[in-house]
Formats: structure tokens, sequence, C-alpha cells
């Protein structure tokens, strides 16, 4: 069994997750309020400038792009990471053969393939997919590997002696049994996909959520500056919430056979 | 039904430092018979039992299951590992566990649904089926997993250590669930145990097993009276003297000779 808190202090639990975000929140506008500052304009008049930006005149222009491009190139990456991680991590001798080769790809730090995507793909929309999509490989790649190569062998040998059939052995033995690794891949792989949305909006592009960031920055919109990266926090946010409810239905029977009875 | 003929099984081959597991077993396993296998710890038995599983290719020998050779895992054959809980898949409810091996199978859906409820009935789960494994006791666990191997339908059940992860008055009830499912399924039954009692308690013949590299010590007869019993048969003089014989046989083996005697 879990530890269950007593009901006082869960109750507190839950306030405290309400009031200290609502504490934050109040302290900033009250420090900002008298708009003394040209760097840090008043909170409200950021949030006035997200609804006009955001709700819902950039929605089209800018929001839109930028998450078909972050979507596209994680799902890119999430099925390429999952079908070459189970094809590599099957096999012993294969899994050491391209080791290295994952590892240095994987230590190339991301920003850096921006030149290099604009003179092979260009400015446009596919080499941004295709950053997103190769930085986000990475780690997706390297649990699945890991996850594949670790599945129980008494369950692979349960599999056997049953004959249970290549296809059900593949989705219904080891893709279960590496799904919690894969699940942490992939959710590192989130973060640093909107973190390459961003960048690569602001070295290379006419539209999208980092451009317009950039753009406010240099032409002194500095509430619009500060409404583009309060969007992009709260879009990281859901993005995140998001995952982990896609994440607790998949893993119910992980986190119950963890903490379930001995 | 089952023949193990001169199984021999070298690890490394071809290397450096080969280790000898099994160096040369025979043995035979007649219908319906209760065989167990015991030796010292390390003596090769999970070893053995992967090769007559056809888990595990043989380095030489040959092992036949109705006069067929097993070179992979016969569909007459259904195996109950040690480990319930690396061996019931966590993420598939009971129910699930025992209906995956019987995809393959073509049976109907209520056909399915029956074999299943009936197994589970047999290993007193009835009501478990759309518990996850982890909800479970560990003889619980290792009910679903007999009930498994039962609804797969196999001619013989190789069980390896099966109770040994469990408390004993819970391995007292599993030995007798097995015994009273063997006499309603009517099946053959290969029992691995490093425990004596256990093998003296169940078989209709024990197997002793040498240090490794492994063979065959003796082939000990149990002509104990059933159905047997926790209490009546263990106080039968002639369960302390069986017993007692497999313990020296196994233990020193120089005296084994004379014992019986």
């Amino acid at each position: 069994m879990m530890r269950t808190p007593t009901r006082g202090i869960r109750i507190l639990g839950v306030g405290l997750e309400i009031a200290v975000p609502i504490g934050a929140l109040a302290l900033w506008a009250a420090l900002t309020r008298d708009g003394s500052s040209f760097y840090f304009p008043p909170l409200l008049d950021i949030f006035r400038t997200f609804q006009e930006t955001w709700l819902f005149a950039g929605m089209g222009t800018d929001v839109v792009p930028s998450l078909s491009r972050l979507l596209s190139g994680y799902a890119i990456a999430v099925v390429a990471g999952v079908v070459v991680g189970v094809a590599l991590g099957s096999s012993h001798p294969l899994r050491r053969m391209v080791d290295p080769v994952v590892q240095f790809l994987r230590a190339i730090p991301p920003p850096v393939l921006i030149p290099a995507g604009i003179l092979v793909l260009g400015v446009n929309s596919t080499m941004k997919v295709a950053l997103i999509a190769f930085v986000c490989l990475w780690p997706i790649l390297l649990n699945t590997i890991d996850g594949v190569g670790g599945v129980d062998p008494t369950l692979r040998e349960t599999a056997r002696s049953f004959q249970i059939p290549r296809r059900d052995r593949l989705f219904r033995v080891v893709l279960p049994s590496a799904a919690p690794q894969i699940f942490a891949g992939a959710r590192v792989s989130l973060a640093l996909a909107v973190i390459m949305m961003v960048v690569s909006e602001m070295v290379a592009s006419t539209n999208g959520i980092g451009y317009f960031v950039l753009q406010s920055q240099r032409t002194y919109a500095i509430t619009e500056m500060w409404s583009g990266i309060l969007l992009l926090a709260i879009l990281g946010y859901v993005l995140n919430a998001l995952f982990l409810l896609v994440e607790r239905r998949a893993l119910r029977w992980h986190r119950g056979a963890r903490t379930g009875s001995a | 039904m089952l023949r193990v003929e001169h199984v021999k099984k070298v690890y490394g081959e071809g290397t450096r430092r080969p280790f000898e597991a099994v160096a040369d077993l025979s043995v035979t396993v007649s219908e319906h018979e209760f065989v167990s296998i015991v030796g010292p710890s390390g003596a090769g038995k999970t070893t053995l039992l992967k090769c007559i599983a056809g888990l595990l290719p043989q380095t030489s020998g040959a092992v036949y299951l109705d006069d067929e050779e097993v070179v992979g895992p016969p569909e007459k054959m259904a195996l109950v590992f040690q480990d319930y809980s690396r061996s019931l898949y966590p993420w598939m409810t009971v129910e699930d566990n025992v209906a995956f091996p019987l995809k393959r199978r073509k049976l109907g859906k209520t056909a399915v649904r029956e074999l299943i409820q009936d197994t589970l009935r047999s290993v007193g789960l009835g009501d478990a089926g759309a518990k996850y494994p982890w909800q479970l006791s560990g003889g619980m666990q290792q009910r679903v997993a007999i009930a498994r191997a039962l609804a797969y339908q196999p001619e013989i059940l190789l069980m390896d250590e099966p109770f040994a992860s469990v408390d004993a008055q819970t391995r007292a009830d599993l030995e007798d669930l097995v015994l009273a499912l063997r006499d309603r399924y009517g099946i053959t039954i290969l029992f691995v145990t490093h425990d004596i009692d256990e093998a003296v308690y169940l078989s209709d013949r024990v197997v002793v097993l040498t240090p490794s590299p492994t063979s065959v010590a003796e082939i000990v007869d149990i002509p104990l009276p059933r159905p047997r019993d926790q209490v009546e048969t263990k106080e039968l003089p002639d369960f302390a003297r069986l017993r007692a014989y497999v313990w020296r046989s196994i233990k020193r083996p120089e005296q084994s000779a004379t014992a019986l005697a």
C-alpha cells in the first residue's frame, strides 16, 4: 500500500498548490504595477496584450505553424526512435556495433545543427521539422534500445515456451515491457522539441512563436515579447500535462506493479 | 512418453573455459507419472529442464516427447517457472495472462472463456480473473501461472522449482493442489526441486542428480500410497526412510549404497 497522508495534510497540500502560483502572480503584478520599468511592463498589460495577440489573432499566423512543426518533428522522432530502437535492442551484437555512433551523434549540441540544416534543407518548415525530429530522436532511441534489451529473460522464455507468435511477442511482450523506458525518453524529447522549435524559429523563420518573441524584442515591443514568453510557458506546461495523462493511462500497470502488493 | 537420452550441455564450447553443466543424462518419464528431479544446488537442474523444454539446444544427446524429437518448445508441453513474478505479464489481467497462449489455437471465443474460467476455478481463483497479477499474493500468482499452463492443455507439465519462493504453508497448499490437478487433468509431471521432502511427498519416482557436471546418481522409486496427505503420508515410516535415503544419496553419496539394505 502507498502511504496515505491524513486528510488535513492533503487539503493543505492542494491548497498550497493553488495558493503559491497565485501568490507569485500577485507579487509580480504588485511589483510591476506602476509601470516604472521599461523592461518589466505591468503584468496586467502583459495579460491584455496576451489576449489581444494570441486569442485568437496570432493563432493562425504563429501558433499553428509552430505547433504543427513541433508535433510533426516529435511524431517522426517517436516512430523512428521506437522502430529503430526495437530493431537494435533485439540484437546484442548490433546494439554494441551502433552504440558508439549513436553516442557520438547524440553528443552534438542541437542548436549547432541549425546552420547545417539551413545549408542542406533551406530556411523552410522542412528544415525545422527535420531538426526537431533529429534532436528528439536520441533520447527515445536510446531508451527504447535499453528497454527492449532489458526485457526480463523469463518473460521472453515464457513467451517462447508457449509458442507465442512473433507479432504478439513484439506487441504484447517486448513493447509493453519496454514502455516505461520508452515513455521516459519520450518525455525528455518533448521538452527538447519545444526548445528546438523556438530556437529554429529565432534563427531562420518568418513566422512562429519564437520568431514573434525575437521580432518583438527587436522592435522594442516589450509587452508583446513577454506575452510570447508567457504563451511558450503555457504551451510547455500543457504539453507536459497531456503527456503525463497519456503516460498514466498507458503505464497504469507499471505504477501498480511497483507500489502494489509484494 | 518423455525420453531424455544422453543429454549433454556445455556452455561456451570452443572458448578457453568451457563449462560442462550436464555431463550425460538419461531419464524416461511414462504417461501419468510424477517424476521429480532433485540435486544439490548448482547441479544444472534448470539447464536440464530448459533443454527438455526445447528452450536451450543441448550439446549432444536428444529429447523425445511421444517419440518425436524435441527441437523447439513442443505444443504438448507447458512450463511453470520458479519466478512467478517474472513469468506472468504484469500489464495483462489474470484472465489475459491465461488466455495469451491460447490465441493461436483456433478455439471459439466462448470455448476460450469457459476454459479460462474452468482452469482459474480449479486453482481456486475463480473470482480473480479481472485482477492484475501484482494485486495478488505470491502463492496466488503461482496459481495463475499453473492455471495458464493447464489452460494450454499440455500432456506434460514441466515445473522448475515452482514453490521455492512462497512460504511453507502456501507451499503445502500448492503441493496438494498440483496433486489434485494431476488427477483431474491426467497429466504427466516433471518436477524440479531442491527440496527433498517435497520430491518424496509428490513423486512416483525421484531422480537424484550428481553435482555438476550433472548425471543421474540414482533413481528412487517412491511406493507411498496415494492419495497423499500432508500429515498422514509424512508420518509413515516409509516416508521417513525414503526421505533419509534420498537425503544421503545427495549429501553423502558414499553411504547411500548400504542405507536401504
